[in-house]
Parts: structure tokens; sequence; C-alpha cells
């Protein structure tokens, strides 16, 4: 029975990744296409396989500089937000104070402005503090809902570690920053993990907020690539390239953090 | 977040004191600019009128609006029912050791990973059934289909899309929880001879509680503001069938350039999607609760 049952999870999963891949192989084909032949006939695999799509974005300095300005932002919005939400989250989850569950959910209501009449009063505030079109700025803006997310993840990872572990570690003569890095963090490596994750790819795909806030010197890949869409048409083949780029940092983000997520909470350790 | 008698120290502020300041630099002069903003006429910046609560009761009366809100809320709930389960499934079905784990990690988030503007070119050419796989396949099984014609078909696109691009944020929370629970545990249900729905019902699915509750209340409030998705494929149409809330805000604010309306739509958008999110949140949490108050 168990086999049985193993086969039909194993079934779905082929299906699943089956149907979440086929939509980026067809970005992949598209990308060394033309854009005549894309247009033009429907194909499994490129006729006439072309880099030029890529050349394009490789020497264009307009198009790769917006891979770095993205990748510098995204970088630091994602520290800044893990460390700290990191101490905020072990607050909400280990004790009560004044307020804590009123300001727990306000967090989250920062996620929750629909953006459009938003951009002008940031443009304003952002333009006001002397951060526009800065790496920093950008970062700063994204906080608004990166680090939400990661008090909200993270305190639920940690709020799964029994309390007792604390009490124990303070007994033994722990100081609290002793015991967060070397007893405490160890235990929430999946929470940490996906928290990352997920900070740098709601920044990474992030568009509106970064677009306003950004003009020449911090302009994000993801603003850069709007420029395909143009009076003369749309310029498929160069934006599909583009698409399979922007995967990559992230792939390799997710590769890096795929042990803190599989792993999880080793109890035998404590 | 529960209330199981933690200890009261409010001390405890000063480690939250670091994320208040982050976010609410960003949070709280933009909110109040819009608030001015919903209760002025703005003429031209030089000339503004004060206007009290007038927008705001305009906003109320427009039927469209309400029209509107009716897709939205539809949208958003199908989204939920779709991508819970199946984020949920995907997660119990991911192998959890080896390289085939690894690459099963990175082969699901692939999707959450591209712009989101990019996501919905792509999938323009993809629902084509002259040049694109997924419009051909179906037209090659006899399936009628034509996102740009057909409402049904459009609708059903964009939910198609939203599930391809989002069940994996399901997944991968859902995943990091399953992977959180000591192993101990299911050694006692072995030795229990628990069933494996025991195993889900009792086991899993508590302990994936917080997790899922992150997920469910990301997905409902990102769905609710779905804006790039629509607009690029659909433009909104055919008709108003893919005319989400946010769009028709969009329309109004660039549309007829008047700040002071758009402004007051936004604050009670904004209002929606709290009051939403707050039942959501409180219903998960009291599930949650009595689940272990029948355990213990």
């Amino acid at each position: 029975m168990n086999e049985k049952r193993f086969h039909k999870r194993s079934i779905f999963l082929v299906l699943y990744i089956l149907f979440a891949l086929l939509p980026i192989y067809w970005m992949i084909n598209m990308s060394f296409k033309t854009n005549e032949e894309i247009l033009s006939s429907f194909s499994f695999f490129p006729q006439q396989l072309t880099w030029a799509n890529y050349a394009r974005i490789f020497t264009d300095e307009s198009w790769y500089s917006g891979y770095i300005n993205s990748l510098i932002y995204v970088a630091i919005n994602t520290v800044i937000s893990l460390t700290v939400a990191l101490p905020a989250a072990y607050a909400f989850s280990r004790y009560s104070f004044l307020g804590d569950k009123h300001v727990f959910f306000w967090l989250l209501t920062n996620r929750m402005t629909p953006p459009a009449v938003f951009l002008l009063p940031f443009f304003q505030l952002y333009t006001t503090v002397g951060l526009m079109d800065t790496h920093l700025g950008v970062a700063l803006a994204h906080l608004l809902f990166n680090v939400p997310l990661a008090v909200w993840i993270l305190e639920g990872f940690m709020s799964g570690i029994p309390r007792e572990i604390d009490e124990t570690a303070y007994i033994d003569g722990y100081s609290f920053p002793r015991f967060f890095v070397t007893i405490f963090l160890p235990l929430i490596k999946a929470g940490v993990g996906v928290a990352a994750f997920f900070c740098f790819m709601f920044s990474w795909v992030e568009l509106l907020l970064a677009r306003t806030l950004t003009s020449v010197n911090a302009k994000p890949i993801v603003a850069t690539m709007t420029r395909t869409v143009s009076a003369s048409g749309m310029d498929w083949a160069t934006l599909a390239a583009a698409g399979v780029l922007t995967i990559v940092p992230g792939a390799i983000v997710i590769w890096f953090v795929r042990h803190y997520i599989a792993k999880g909470f080793a109890m035998g350790r404590v | 977040m529960n209330a199981t008698n933690k200890p009261i120290n409010q001390k405890a502020w000063w480690l939250v004191l670091p994320v208040l300041v982050c976010v609410a630099f960003s949070a709280i002069v933009p909110l109040m600019t819009v608030v001015n903003y919903s209760v002025q006429d703005i003429i031209s910046p030089e000339r503004r009128v004060f206007v009290g609560t007038e927008w705001f009761a305009a906003v109320m009366r427009d039927d469209e609006l309400l029209e509107a809100l009716g897709r939205q809320l539809g949208f958003s709930l199908s989204v939920l029912l779709v991508e819970i389960p199946l984020g949920i499934a995907l997660a119990l079905s991911m192998p959890a050791k080896g390289w085939k784990s690894s690459a099963v990690l990175v082969v699901v988030a692939l999707s959450l990973l591209i712009p989101w503007n990019v996501v919905v070119t792509i999938w323009q050419i993809y629902g084509r059934t002259d040049i694109g796989l997924f419009g051909h396949a179906l037209a090659s099984m006899g399936i009628e289909y034509n996102y740009t014609g057909s409402a049904t078909d459009a609708w059903l696109t964009v939910l198609v899309m939203d599930v391809w691009h989002w069940t994996p944020l399901v997944a991968l929370l859902c995943f990091a929880g399953l992977r959180s629970i000591p192993d101990a545990y299911y050694q006692a249900a072995r030795i229990d001879g628990a069933s494996k729905f025991a195993v889900f019902r009792y086991i899993q699915l508590p302990k994936m509680r917080g997790v899922l509750m992150i997920a469910v209340l990301l997905r409902f409030m990102d769905s609710f503001m779905i804006y790039t998705e629509p607009f690029v494929l659909t433009g909104g149409g055919p008709g108003n069938a893919t005319t989400f809330l946010s769009q028709y805000l969009t329309q109004k604010a660039v549309g007829q350039f008047d700040l002071g309306p758009a402004a007051a739509f936004s604050l009670i958008y904004f209002l929606i999607i709290l009051l939403f999110c707050f039942v959501l949140y409180n219903w998960m949490q009291r599930v949650g609760t009595q689940q272990v108050e029948v355990e213990q």
C-alpha cells in the first residue's frame, strides 16, 4: 500500500513539474528565436537558433547594468530585512508586551496598500530625503513589504521551538546574544532560509516602486525590460532572453538556501 | 502568534523597535499624504478645496466599483481554493532528502523569480492557439480557446496563470513547515498505528498552521491587488470580465487625473483588504487554538 501511495505522489509531482516548466521552456525557446520566427510559426525548437538576443543584453550597458543595480538593492534589502526581523520575531514569539498583537498585525497591513495612488507620495518623500535614484532608496522602500513578511515567517518558525530550550540555555548561563546566535538560530535555519528567499524574491520582481524611485543610476532590470514594449511593437525575443536571465540569480539563491529549507528542525542536537 | 501564557516583558519592545523604525519610515508619510488627498478637490497644485467625506460617499455609490469588487472577491476566493490545497499537496509529495529534493525545490521556485510583467508577456504568446504551446495544445484537443475573445477563457487564463505563478509560494512555505516537524512525532504516530490521513490531520496540518496562515493571507492580499497580469494579458476585457479592483482604480487615477476620488478609493480598497485579512486571521487563529485544546 505504501508503495502504491508513493507511486501516486510521484505521478502528481511529475505532472506538476511539467505544468511548472512548460511556460519556462517556452520562454527559453522564444529567447533563441528571432521576433519574426516567434510570430510566424509554431515550433518546439528554434529553427534558426540565434544568440543575438543574449548578445544584445550582455553588450549593452543599459541592459546589463539593470541586473547589477537590482542585485545591489535586493542584497541590501534582504540583509536589513533579516537583521531587524530576527530579534523582533523572537520578541513576538516569546513575550507578551503592551500592544504586541496590534503591532504584529499592523506590520502586515503595510503590504495591503494598492500601489497606484501611493506612488506619488513615495516619490515626494524619497526626493525630500535625497534618496531618489540610489540603491539604498529602493532597498529602504522595499523594507515596507519585506520586513513584515520576514517577521511573520520567522515568528511562525520560532513559535514551533519549545520555550524550554531558551530557559535551559539561560540556566546554563548563556547570555541572550550568545544563546540566540549559537543555539537558537541553528534551530530555525529553515525559517531563515525561507524568509531570505522570499525577501529576495519579492524585492527582485517588484516593479512599480523600483521604477518610480529610480531614473538612471539605480535603474533595475524590471524597469529596463519595459523598454521592449514600444510604439514599433513588442520585442518578444529580447524580453524572453532578459526573462531567462532574471531567473538565474534567484535560482542560485535558492540553491544556496535549499539545505536550510530541507533540513528543518534537528531535535537531536539539543 | 498565539497567546499561550507568555511571560510579560515590556523590554521586548526594544527588540521590535528597529522593525518599527524601518517600516514606519516608508509607511506613515505616504499613507497620511493619501489621506490628505482624499478629503480635497485638487484642481491644480495651487488650488485645493477641502471637500470632507464627499469623495468617500461618491466612491461608495459607484456601481461599477461594486461590480469590480464582486469580480475581485470571486477571483481571490478561487485563487485561495485552488492554490492552498494544491500547494499543500505539492509540499507533501516533494521528496525530503537527497539531490532530488534540491532539484525539485529549485524547479518549483523558478516561476516565482520571473518579474510579473515578463510572466504575462510570455503567457500572451504561450496561450495563443497559432504560435503558443498552451493554446496550441488546447486547440489540438478540440477545445475552442481564445483568451482575447471569450470572457470565460480570459478569466480562466488569468487564474491558471496565477496558479502557475504563485502555488510555489504556498508549497515552499508548507514544505519548510513540514520539514520542521521533529521525527519523534512521526515515530509516535507509527507506534500508535496512525493512518496516513491521521498523520496529516493531527500532526502535519496543525504544525503547518503558522506557515499556512502566512500563505493564505499573502495569497489573499496579493491576488486582491492583482494588476499587471490582467492588464497586460487582456487589458481588463473582453468587456469587463477581467477588470479587477486595482485596474478600475488605476483607470480612475490615471484616466481622470483626479487625485481626490482616487485617494478615497485607495483608502476604501485598503480597508476592504484589511477587513478580510483581519477576519481570516482571527478565524484561523481560533481554529488553531481549538485544535490545540482538543489535542490536550
